[in-house]
């Protein structure tokens, strides 16, 4: 039943990878096929449903041709070729079963079953092994070899040890590798280095003595360069490197297509399971966006689902001080309803408001934007893509006229030159930075702007042609000079220009940008960037051919980060790359559905499909479908909320699946808003930070507890399909619509899809979205609507949404966040690969066996000048405050540079960000604080301070016996 | 983490090796062979020095070096003896060959002495076939060997 997939659909394994040509017919066992040219026999014959025996070929990895299984023969040929190594030709005429294959496959299955063991019954694989399906394909029956000769089957032979015999591998938290049932086949080592780019695996020896290896003969698994994103777990044929829960709990009986929920990447996987219990989650060949690879959180970190620590009951306190009191659901809205109602009786309509989740379905958005709009009666409602994407809303509306990525993911593997700034893929978005680094390897150039050295820069069969290492801050100065070389150098696409440009708004830009003091040489000075590598930089991008800009939150989460974004989107007008395959402007997202809670309307001055408060057009397609007056200004944004919850004015929040305590910036502000209002609502997995402040707990459900859809940064909508009953007794979008029928209104969903009938009856580029076209096609980009039925993997293919793009001047302003005598060092701050933003996930998986808390890392340099060793306690302070944590050495930063992750609550890396933001948006800076670093000996007042009263306000009161 | 001085000092050579090997085509197996020829064997510390060079795993370095028997993972001993276990010299007795000398010198295949004096290896086809049983000893190859040959080319004829 391991084939048995949710909602039904074909992913074979073709045996070798498709391939783009003419079409090419041939014969095959009397069957007439026909198939892009290039492609192989072996996957022309599995086309026509014939499926030739296999082991060492899968369609992840190109065709190898090493276990001699998959002969066949071919009229006019010689010998016995192999299928999956034999391309396909015009006329050509195969047999795949004729007496002299079918003795050689068998000979061959003799040789490999010599030296497997005999243990099926008892094996995790079985029924999931291909070398048990190929025993049976071609009829094997006896061993004649025996099994008494020299194997590396077990650890003892003939009474003797077994020199030849390898123990398991268990080393890796998610998987195992027993070298004892390994058939050399390579898939594995290929995997790595086509499917992920890691290579962390060869075959040591040769010969009989091949086996695979991580890393060296003194590395495990653990040790080695390996990633742990599983693409070797997922090509093995037997349970040679098998997942450990498998072993575990046993083999899945069906499959249900769902989407990831860590990343903006939005990979498609199958949750393979067995009754309700989730088995492993295996990335899903036909997904869009991941095209079968994963990486080591999606695909391995799901246990936060069932963790102990994870909260099932509504609960509810009068006060902060108290213990929490686990109550039924309908007392927990009943008491928060009427805490709202009263905080709106006595201070206004607009003293409450909301904040959705990036990480909740798009439909859980909506509802929550919904609820505040329509229940709550005001716009204070924001997301968390305030503190992350929302430079990128403002700047690509500006110039484009849209606020999205133009690309879809596969583009990238008809890009010639990449820019890659102020993002890490390798770490943050694994799932493209592999297929970044496949693009890289065949030939493609890479341009990294960042202050850190990132994997990217150098990392196995991958080296950045140009690595401008700005100092943080300095991003505008730079992207401006490199358009001021691309305009003095006579590099603009004219053409596009003209014809796709505001002319008027060109010529200013490109006089603006060709002023001497704009230049690379004029800036160097407070860039950093040596001018002729910046000169070289950008002849590169406006030559090299397709040219893509992929940026991260290192672009927007400046005070000028909206100014960053258009200072891109300039440079890809300027050089003609908007609206093709292989260009564009990708914002990389850092949630699963930041995208998705953006177009949601979750922002306080726009309505869903990114239409401002102020039109009443659209106010009146909502107020028709709500039935209530739509407030005509902004709401406030949530720095604004936690202002005026200081001040007094706004005392009551709903905050769905967000832990601002945590990810915003200064921490003590965050702190001293929250405990000054009187009804802080938190929806969440877990008791996180900011509940520490909250009056309501409601618990929330994971994603593979509920139906809905993630929208990726591709604006993939992509379907969640829930796969087991809510633990704690209700989907999030449930709990919304609890709370709101609590509040009296009379909402009457029954299912998520209802409510995306209701988004693509009020929000013209989701017009043609539906669950059943989803159903059918997998996922979908938006635009989806009559002009694009079929959506739109590319934006501004025919002209920009705003009609002629748009330049618009950028003017490089220092941030107010400098350097001095007491803060003389710049922060900034990241995330990395088995991490994943605040942890409340990730710290609650195996994955901690990465990393176990957040570190500093600091130049050699700096080091030395402050006397911190490898490891040392160091104090970090800014004007904001301070905060503890370990040190390490290194040359990834520059000198005056230091970073650090977020990961962690008992380091808080957010005490020590300031207030700065983005001029546009209110983007926090978290990008840029000067700090100061000195060896300590503990842990800060605060964290202290924090500890105690985290434990104080976390604190449940035991069930009282009735 | 700090390296003795003596590691190093290897990391150093290494890198010196490599990166001025590193513009030949297919660099890898010239720069093993030179670590090999500096330093009687290619250290375990050198497979990262290697691949940060030439930009490989070390995975990588090491697929490729375990993949050939004669670069060493620790050093042998001052005189290597090899004897052939090719067809041939089977056929002309190699096995009662391999046995005697595996005995006189106390050594099994692989093993070096206590002392470092000599390292025991198997080999497969010297080009001697014409004059098997074959062996080498060092650089000197012996044609039509027997133990007493063998063990004097190799110092080890004391008995």
């Amino acid at each position: 039943m391991k084939d048995f997939i949710i909602p039904w659909q074909d992913d074979r394994d073709m045996g070798t990878p498709a391939k783009d040509g003419a079409p090419v017919t041939l014969t095959i066992d009397g069957f007439e096929v026909t198939v892009p040219e290039g492609t192989s026999v072996m996957r022309a014959a599995a086309e026509a449903g014939l499926s030739i025996p296999k082991l060492c070929a899968t369609d992840s990895v190109e065709a190898f041709g090493s276990c001699r299984l998959c002969l066949v023969e071919i009229e006019g040929r010689k010998g016995t070729p192999a299928s999956c190594t034999t391309p396909v030709a015009p006329g050509m005429v195969v047999h795949t079963q004729t007496e002299t294959v079918k003795k050689l496959r068998r000979g061959v299955m003799e040789l490999y079953i010599s030296d497997h063991p005999l243990d099926c019954l008892t094996c995790a694989a079985n029924g999931d092994c291909e070398l048990q399906d190929m025993a049976g394909a071609v009829g094997l029956r006896d061993v004649r070899y025996g099994h008494e000769g020299e194997s590396h089957v077990s650890a003892r032979q003939n009474g003797e040890a077994n020199p030849r015999y390898l123990p398991k591998d268990e080393s890796n938290p998610y998987f195992t590798y027993d070298p004892s049932k390994c058939i050399v086949c390579s898939r594995c080592v290929r995997a790595c280095e086509e499917v992920q780019g890691t290579f962390a695996l060869t075959i040591q020896g040769r010969g009989f003595d091949s086996r695979v290896s991580a890393g060296t003969n003194e590395d495990s698994f653990l040790t080695s360069d390996c990633v742990s994103c599983g693409a070797c777990v997922q090509a093995c044929p037997t349970a040679t490197l098998q997942e450990k829960s498998v072993f575990e709990i046993g083999t899945p009986t069906r499959s249900v297509v769902t989407t990831c929920a860590y990343c903006g990447v939005g990979c498609s996987f199958k949750a393979e399971m067995r009754g309700d219990e989730l088995v492993r989650m295996v990335p899903f060949k036909n997904g869009e966006a991941n095209r079968g690879h994963s990486c080591v959180k999606g695909r391995f970190a799901w246990g936060y689902a069932n963790h102990a620590e994870r909260i099932l009951n509504p609960m509810i306190r009068d006060r902060i001080d108290e213990p929490w009191r686990e109550v039924s659901w309908d007392e927990a809205f009943a008491f928060a309803a009427l805490k709202l109602r009263n905080i709106q009786a006595r201070h206004g309509v607009g003293a409450i408001g909301g904040i959705t989740s990036s990480r909740c379905t798009n439909e859980e958005t909506y509802l929550v934007q919904k609820l505040i709009r329509q229940v709550f009666g005001n716009n204070n409602v924001d997301t968390c893509a305030r503190v992350c994407h929302s430079p990128t809303g403002y700047g690509l509306k500006t110039t484009f006229g849209t606020s999205a990525g133009t690309q879809n993911f596969d583009s990238v593997e008809q890009t010639d030159v990449v820019i890659v700034m102020g993002a890490n893929p390798t770490d943050g978005h694994p799932v493209f930075g592999s297929r970044l680094k496949k693009r890289l390897r065949q030939g493609a150039k890479l341009i990294v702007i960042d202050p850190r050295r990132i994997d990217l820069v150098r990392t196995p069969h991958i080296e950045a042609a140009h690595h401008l290492a700005l100092t943080p801050g300095t991003n505008v100065a730079v992207m401006t000079a490199l358009a001021h070389v691309i305009v003095t150098e006579g590099l603009v696409d004219e053409d596009f220009v003209r014809e796709r440009c505001d002319l008027d708004a060109f010529e200013d830009w490109a006089a603006f940008v060709s002023e001497e003091s704009r230049s690379p040489e004029a800036t160097e000075a407070v860039t950093g960037v040596p001018a002729a590598e910046l000169r070289a930089a950008a002849r590169l991008f406006a030559t090299g051919g397709n040219g893509a800009i992929y940026y991260g939150l290192g672009v927007t989460e400046h005070s000028q980060g909206s100014t960053t974004v258009m200072a891109i989107a300039n440079l890809a007008m300027a050089t003609g790359n908007i609206g093709r395959p292989g260009v564009g402007v990708n914002p990389l997202r850092g949630q699963n559905n930041v995208q998705g809670s953006c177009d949601m309307g979750s922002f306080p001055h726009e309505l869903p499909g990114y239409r401002h408060v102020h039109d009443a057009d659209t106010r009146a397609i909502f107020e028709r479908a709500w039935g209530v007056k739509i407030q005509d200004e902004p709401g406030l944004r949530i720095p604004n909320m936690l202002d005026a919850a200081v001040d007094g004015t706004f005392r009551g929040i709903y905050i769905q699946g967000e832990d601002i305590l945590q990810s915003d910036p200064n921490t003590k502000h965050v702190a001293a808003g929250l405990a000054a209002m009187d009804c802080v609502i938190v929806h969440d997995l877990f008791l996180n930070e900011t509940a520490n402040y909250a009056h309501v707990f409601l618990p929330g459900s994971t994603f593979l507890e509920k139906d809905g859809t993630f929208t990726n940064a591709e604006r993939r909508i992509n379907r969640v399909r829930k796969v087991m009953a809510p633990k704690n007794g209700l989907a999030d979008w449930e709990v919304t619509q609890r709370l709101a029928h609590a509040l009296g209104a009379d909402w009457g969903y029954i299912h998520p899809s209802q409510v995306m009938d209701e988004i693509a009856a009020t929000t013209p580029g989701f017009a043609n979205v539906s669950y059943d076209m989803l159903e059918q096609r997998g996922s979908v980009q938006w635009p989806c609507n009559d002009a694009a039925p079929e959506g739109s993997p590319i934006m501004h293919t025919d002209g920009f949404v705003r009609g002629k793009g748009l330049f618009v001047l950028t003017d490089y302003v220092a941030t107010d966040e400098r350097t001095g005598p007491r803060f003389p060092l710049l922060l900034t701050t990241g995330r990395i690969l088995s991490q994943y933003n605040v942890g409340a996930q990730t710290r609650r998986t195996r994955n901690v066996v990465w990393h176990e808390g957040d570190v500093l890392e600091i130049h050699p340099h700096d080091a030395e000048q402050r006397g911190v060793t490898e490891g040392a306690w160091v104090r970090l302070a800014s004007r904001s405050g301070e905060t503890t944590l370990r040190a390490t050495l290194t040359e990834r930063v520059a000198p005056g540079v230091v970073y650090t992750t977020f990961h962690h609550p008992d380091t808080q890396a957010n005490v020590i960000t300031t207030d700065y933001s983005d001029w546009a948006t209110n983007c926090p800076e978290y990008k840029v604080t000067a700090v100061q670093v000195g060896l300590s000996n503990g842990p800060t007042d605060w964290q202290t301070d924090y500890a105690a009263q985290a434990a104080q306000s976390r604190r449940i009161l035991p069930p009282v016996a009735e | 983490m700090a390296l003795d001085v003596a590691e190093s000092e290897t990391i150093a050579r290494v890198r010196e090796i490599a990166t001025r090997l590193k513009p030949l085509e297919g660099p890898l197996l010239p720069i093993l062979h030179e670590v090999q020829e500096t330093f009687g064997h290619v250290p375990a510390s050198a497979l990262p020095a290697i691949a940060d060079v030439l930009n490989l795993t070390a995975a990588e370095v090491h697929g490729t070096m375990s993949f050939y028997p004669d670069f060493r993972t620790a050093p042998a001993g001052r005189t290597v003896v090899k004897i052939c276990r090719a067809e041939a010299c089977k056929a002309m007795g190699g096995d009662a060959l391999a046995a005697e000398v595996q005995e006189r010198m106390g050594l099994g295949w692989h093993e070096t002495s206590a002392d470092e004096r000599a390292t025991l290896e198997p080999v497969y086809c010297l080009g001697l076939c014409a004059c098997a049983p074959a062996a080498m000893v060092g650089d000197t190859l012996i044609g039509r060997a027997d133990a007493a040959a063998v063990l004097r080319a190799a110092g080890e004829d004391t008995a």
